[in-house]
C-alpha cells in the first residue's frame, strides 16, 4: 500500500485560468525520499501543499495510508511539515516549540519531555532546549525544525525547499544530515526543491514538474540518463543538454559526452563533428567549452561541450575540432510533442 | 469532528457577523445624525414615533437654519482659515527638521526623532493653563491667532516623526549620486528629496490638517467669543438656545463635519501606515 | 535644519511644561501680578478635597475600563479584518469615522443618542420590554450610568485607532507561523492564546499604553456628555483641572490638579519605548 497517493489532484486558482496543478497522478513507496522537482511556477509547492491540506484541490483525491484525506485538517492527516523559513514559532523555546504538538495533542507532561528528548537526542540538539530560535544558528534552526517534525512520529513528512534559506556553504552539511535523517527514521518524505543537484542528490526518485504537471517520475538515473522529454532533458543536468533541431527530429546529447578527439574513438560507434570553439571557462576541476558546429545537419548550431580537468589535450578558442559522440548517447525527441522518440536514422 | 466543509462555513458566518456587528455600532452614530438631520422637528420630538423611519415627509430645514441662522459657516471658515496656516507653518519646520534628523548619522538622529515624538503625548490638559497664560500676555486671547500660534506645537512633532519616517525610506544613495553630479545638499534636498516625497507631504498636510480639525481642548480654553471659534467647539457649545440643544442643526453640523474628513483619511490611511511602521522600524 | 522646529517646541511645549510645575507651588490665579512660592501648599489642600480624590478614582476607572475593552474589541475586529473581503473599503472608513470625526461631533452626537427623553437606545430597550416606557435610563443623569456611559463613549472613539494598529502587527506575522501551528494540530483557539497573542505581545504593548495616555489625558469626552456631573461622578483629573484653573481662574490650582497626570504619563511612555524598542528586535 503506497504512503501517499494521489489521483488525477487539480487545483485552480482562478476560474478560467490554467490550473496550479493538472491532474498529477502519484504514488509514494514506503520510507522512500520522492522529490518535487521544477522551476518556479511548476505547482510543486501547491501540490505539497494539497497533500498537507494547507490548500484545497479543485478536484481529485488525496490518499495517505490508504484511506481519502480530502476532508480531513493537516491535523487529521498524521503529517509533519519543514517550512522553507522552519516557522519556529519565535516566542517559545526550541524546548517548547518541540512539544508544541505534543500539548496540542494533550499528551502528558511526562511523556512530552520524554519524547522531546528522544527526538533531541537523534538530532544532537539537547544543549538547545532553553534557547529561543532567534539565538538559534540556521543550522540548528533546521534540527529543531525536525525535532518538532518527527516527535509526533507522523506517517509522513513534507518538506518545501527548507534549504533554500541557508548560505551555500551550510547547504552541502545541512544536506547531508537531512538525508542521514530520513533514512535513519525511515519514514517516506515528500521533499519539494527547484535546485536539481539537490534533487538528484537526495531523491530515492524524482518527479519532475512544470506547469502544473508531472513530466516524469523516475529514479535520478532515469530521469538523467533517459529523459521522457526536451523539459526534462534540459532542465537536469548544468550546463544542460545541447538541443539541436535537425530533418523531422530533435536531437539532444549532454555536454559530457560530446568529447574532443582522442576520446571519442574509444566510445564505439558514434558521429563526429566539426566544432568550433568560440570561447571557454576554465572551472578547476573541469573545463566549458562553447561554440559552433560546422557542416553537416546541425549547421550553426551553438552546441557546448564539458571536458574533464583530466583530459590533457590542448584546445584553445577560434579553433575547429572534431568532436565526437557516442550513438548510445544521443537521444531523440519529436518536434511536436517534445517527447522521446524512439532512435530514428540520424540525418547526416 | 464535524465535517470540513461544515467548519469553514461556520468560520465564514461568524467572521461576517463580527464584521457587520462592530461596522453598526461605529458607524450608528453618524448614521443616526443622517437621519436627524432630515427629520422634521415634530417628528423628531414625537415620543409616539419610531425613530428609524421618516414618519412625516423629510425636511431641510435644519440645513438651512444651520447656514442662515448660526454662526456653522463662519466657524467653518475659521477652521479652514487656521488649519491652511497651521498646516503652512508645519510644512515650514518639520519637513526640514524631519530631513535633517532622517539624515543624521550616528544614534543621535533616531534619539532626537524620539524625543521629538514624545513631547506629543504631553497633553493640551496639563499644558493649557500655563498656555492660557501665555496667550494673554501675547495680547491672542479670544482671538483665532491664539491656537494658530499653540497648534503647531502639537502638529509638527507629529510631522516630523511622519516625515522622518518617509525621508528614512528613500536610499541616501539617490542624494549621494546627485551631489557627486554637482547639486549641494540643500540643492539634493529641495531637488530631489521634495519630489520624491510628495506623496508623504501629501499625507502629513492631510493629517496635520485633520489634527487641528479634530482639537477641542486649546480652542476650548483660548477663545470665548462665538463668532471667533472652531468647528469643533463652536457646534458642541454654541448651538443651543439657552438650555435647549437644536438637536436638527447640530446633527446636520456633525454630519457635514465628520464625513469628508472621513474620507480623506480613509484615503491617506494606507500611506500613513507605511511611514509609522518604516518610521518605527528605523 | 531642525532648530526652528525644536525651537518651536521648547518654547510652546518645554516652556509651559516647566510653567505647570512652577505654578503648582506657587498662588497665581488669572490677572495676578506677583508669584509667591507656596511649597506643597496646593498639592496639600487638593489632596484633602474629596472631590480630588474622587476625581482621581474615577480617572483610573475611566481609564483602565475602557483599555480593557478596547483592548478586547480591537483583537475581535482586527482578526475578522485581517483577510481581504469584497467591500473591505468602504468598511474601513465606517469603522475609522469615531477616531477620524473630530471627538467634541461624535460625543455630542452620543448626546443626543443618550437624551434623556429622546433617546433611541431607550426607544428600543421599551419596544423590547426591558425597560418601562415611563422608568427610561437616565444614560448622562444617574451616577452609575453615566460613568458606564462616558466608558462607552471614549471606548467608541478609541477602537478604530487600537484596531489599526493592532492590524499592522497582526499582519506582519509571517503567513507559514499559523499553518505550522494548524499542522502540529493547534486549533483556533490555541493558536489565537499562544501563538498569535503572545507574538503580537509588544504591538498590544504600544496600542494600550498609548490608548492609556490619550485616555487618562481627555477632557473633551466627559466635558460634552457630563461636564463632570451629575455631582462628579464622572469628573476626572484634566476635566478638574480646567474647572478649577480655567473656569475657576485659579492657575495654582488647576497646575497642581494637572501635575497628576505626569507620574502616569512618565511611566506609560517608557514601558511603551521599551516595547516599541522589542517589537523591532524580534
Amino acid at each position: 500500500m503506497a504512503v501517499v497517493e494521489t489521483r488525477k489532484l487539480t487545483k485552480v486558482f482562478k476560474r478560467g485560468n490554467v490550473g496550479a496543478v493538472v491532474n498529477v497522478d502519484l504514488e509514494s513507496r514506503e520510507g522512500e525520499f520522492l522529490v518535487l522537482l521544477g522551476p518556479s511556477g511548476s505547482g510543486k509547492t501547491t501540490l505539497l501543499r494539497m497533500i498537507a491540506g494547507l490548500e484545497e484541490p479543485t478536484s481529485g483525491e488525496i490518499l495517505i495510508g490508504g484511506r481519502v484525506v480530502n476532508d480531513l485538517t493537516p491535523r487529521e492527516r498524521g503529517i509533519a511539515m519543514v517550512f522553507q523559513s522552519y516557522a519556529l514559532y519565535p516566542h517559545l523555546t526550541a524546548f517548547n516549540n518541540i512539544v508544541f504538538p505534543l500539548k496540542a495533542q494533550g499528551v502528558a507532561k511526562d511523556e512530552r519531555q520524554k519524547r522531546a528528548d528522544w527526538a533531541a537526542a537523534l538530532l544532537g540538539i539537547q544543549h538547545l532546549f532553553h534557547r529561543k530560535p532567534r539565538e538559534l544558528s540556521g543550522g540548528e534552526r533546521q534540527r529543531v525544525a525536525l525535532a518538532r517534525a518527527i516527535v509526533r512520529e507522523p506517517s509522513l513528512f513534507l518538506l518545501d525547499e527548507p534549504l533554500s534559506n541557508l548560505d551555500a556553504k551550510l547547504r552541502a552539511s545541512a544536506r547531508e544530515e537531512l538525508e542521514q535523517f530520513q533514512k535513519r527514521i525511515g519514514t517516506t518524505a515528500i521533499y519539494v526543491t527547484h535546485d536539481q543537484v539537490e534533487a538528484m542528490a537526495m531523491g530515492d526518485r524524482v518527479v519532475v514538474m512544470s506547469q502544473g504537471s508531472v513530466r516524469q517520475i523516475g529514479t535520478p538515473a532515469d530521469v538523467y540518463d533517459q529523459p521522457a522529454d526536451t523539459f526534462v532533458a534540459t532542465f537536469l543536468g548544468s550546463p544542460p543538454m545541447n538541443i539541436v533541431p535537425a530533418d523531422g527530429v530533435i536531437v539532444g546529447f549532454r555536454p559530457e559526452h560530446f568529447l574532443p578527439p582522442g576520446v571519442a574513438e574509444r566510445l564505439g560507434e558514434h558521429v563526429s563533428y566539426q566544432f568550433r570553439v568560440t570561447h571557454s571557462e576554465y572551472l578547476g576541476a573541469e573545463r566549458i567549452l562553447y561554440g559552433i558546429i560546422e557542416g553537416g545537419p546541425f549547421k550553426e548550431r551553438k552546441v557546448i561541450s564539458r571536458i574533464p580537468a583530466t583530459h590533457g589535450s590542448e584546445i584553445s578558442d577560434g579553433n575547429v575540432y572534431t568532436f565526437a559522440i557516442a550513438n548510445r548517447d544521443l537521444k531523440f525527441f519529436d518536434p511536436k510533442t517534445e517527447k522521446r522518440a524512439s532512435a530514428a536514422r540520424l540525418p547526416l | 469532528m464535524a465535517p470540513r466543509r461544515a467548519r469553514t462555513w461556520i468560520a465564514a458566518i461568524t467572521i461576517w457577523v463580527v464584521r457587520v456587528v462592530f461596522a453598526v455600532i461605529l458607524a450608528f452614530p453618524f448614521y443616526w445624525m443622517l437621519i436627524t438631520t432630515f427629520k422634521r422637528t415634530s417628528d423628531l420630538y414625537n415620543l409616539k414615533n419610531n425613530p428609524f423611519i421618516f414618519n412625516e415627509a423629510p425636511t431641510l430645514e435644519h440645513l438651512r437654519l444651520l447656514f442662515h441662522e448660526t454662526l456653522f459657516l463662519r466657524w467653518v471658515l475659521n477652521t479652514a482659515f487656521a488649519g491652511t496656516i497651521v498646516v503652512i507653518i508645519t510644512l515650514l519646520l518639520a519637513v526640514p527638521a524631519a530631513y535633517a534628523l532622517a539624515r543624521l548619522t550616528g544614534g543621535w538622529g533616531a534619539q532626537l526623532g524620539i524625543g521629538v515624538f514624545l513631547t506629543y503625548l504631553i497633553p493640551p490638559t496639563l499644558l493649557f493653563i500655563p498656555l492660557s497664560k501665555i496667550v494673554a500676555t501675547l495680547g491672542l486671547q479670544d482671538s483665532l491667532w491664539s491656537i494658530i500660534v499653540v497648534y503647531p506645537s502639537f502638529t509638527i512633532p507629529f510631522s516630523t516623526w511622519l516625515l522622518m519616517g518617509f525621508f528614512k525610506s528613500i536610499p541616501k544613495d539617490l542624494e549621494d549620486a546627485a551631489m557627486v553630479d554637482g547639486l549641494s545638499r540643500w540643492g539634493a534636498f529641495v531637488k530631489l528629496m521634495i519630489p520624491m516625497s510628495t506623496s508623504g507631504i501629501l499625507t502629513v498636510v492631510i493629517f496635520a490638517f485633520t489634527l487641528v480639525t479634530q482639537e477641542f481642548v486649546y480652542a476650548l480654553t483660548f477663545i470665548s467669543t462665538a463668532a471667533h471659534q472652531t468647528v469643533g467647539v463652536g457646534v458642541p457649545t454654541f448651538l443651543v438656545r439657552g438650555d435647549v440643544f437644536y438637536w436638527g442643526s447640530l446633527m446636520a453640523a456633525c454630519l457635514i463635519t465628520s464625513i469628508p474628513i472621513g474620507i480623506l483619511y480613509n484615503i491617506f490611511l494606507d500611506r500613513f501606515i507605511e511611514g509609522f511602521t518604516v518610521g518605527a522600524v528605523k | 535644519m531642525f532648530m526652528p522646529a525644536i525651537i518651536y517646541i521648547v518654547a510652546l511645549v518645554g516652556v509651559p511644561f516647566l510653567m505647570a510645575f512652577v505654578y503648582s507651588v506657587g498662588d497665581v490665579k488669572v490677572g495676578s501680578t506677583g508669584y509667591h512660592f507656596v511649597g506643597a501648599q496646593n498639592f496639600i489642600s487638593i489632596l484633602h478635597n474629596p472631590t480630588f480624590i474622587r476625581s482621581l478614582e474615577n480617572s483610573f476607572l475611566f481609564t483602565i475600563s475602557s483599555q480593557i475593552l478596547v483592548l478586547i474589541g480591537a483583537n475581535i475586529l482586527a482578526l475578522a479584518l485581517k483577510d481581504a473581503f469584497p467591500g473591505r473599503r468602504f468598511m474601513r472608513f465606517l469603522i475609522l469615522l469615531p477616531w477620524v470625526a473630530p471627538v467634541s461631533i461624535g460625543s455630542i452626537g452620543w448626546k443626543w443618542i443618550l437624551d434623556s427623553l429622546y433617546s433611541v437606545v431607550n426607544w428600543v430597550l421599551v419596544r423590547m420590554h426591558l425597560v418601562k416606557q415611563f422608568d427610561t435610563p437616565v444614560w448622562l443623569g444617574e451616577p452609575k450610568l453615566a460613568m458606564m456611559s462616558v466608558i462607552l463613549v471614549h471606548t467608541w472613539h478609541m477602537l478604530p485607532f487600537a484596531t489599526v494598529i493592532l492590524l499592522a502587527g497582526l499582519t506582519a506575522i509571517p503567513k507559514d507561523i499559523p499553518e505550522a501551528a494548524a499542522v502540529d494540530g493547534a486549533g483556533f483557539f490555541r493558536t489565537l492564546f499562544q501563538i498569535t497573542i503572545p507574538m503580537m505581545l509588544p504591538i498590544i504593548n504600544v496600542a494600550v499604553l498609548f490608548g492609556a495616555i490619550f485616555t487618562f489625558t481627555d477632557m473633551t469626552v466627559i466635558y460634552i456628555l457630563t461636564r463632570g456631573g451629575p455631582y462628579d461622578s464622572t469628573q476626572v483629573i484634566p476635566t478638574l483641572a480646567f474647572f478649577a484653573g480655567i473656569l475657576g481662574s485659579d492657575l495654582a490650582e488647576g497646575a497642581a490638579i494637572s501635575i497628576f497626570m505626569v507620574p502616569l504619563l512618565v511611566i506609560a511612555t517608557y514601558m511603551a519605548l521599551r516595547s516599541a524598542h522589542r517589537a523591532e528586535v524580534t
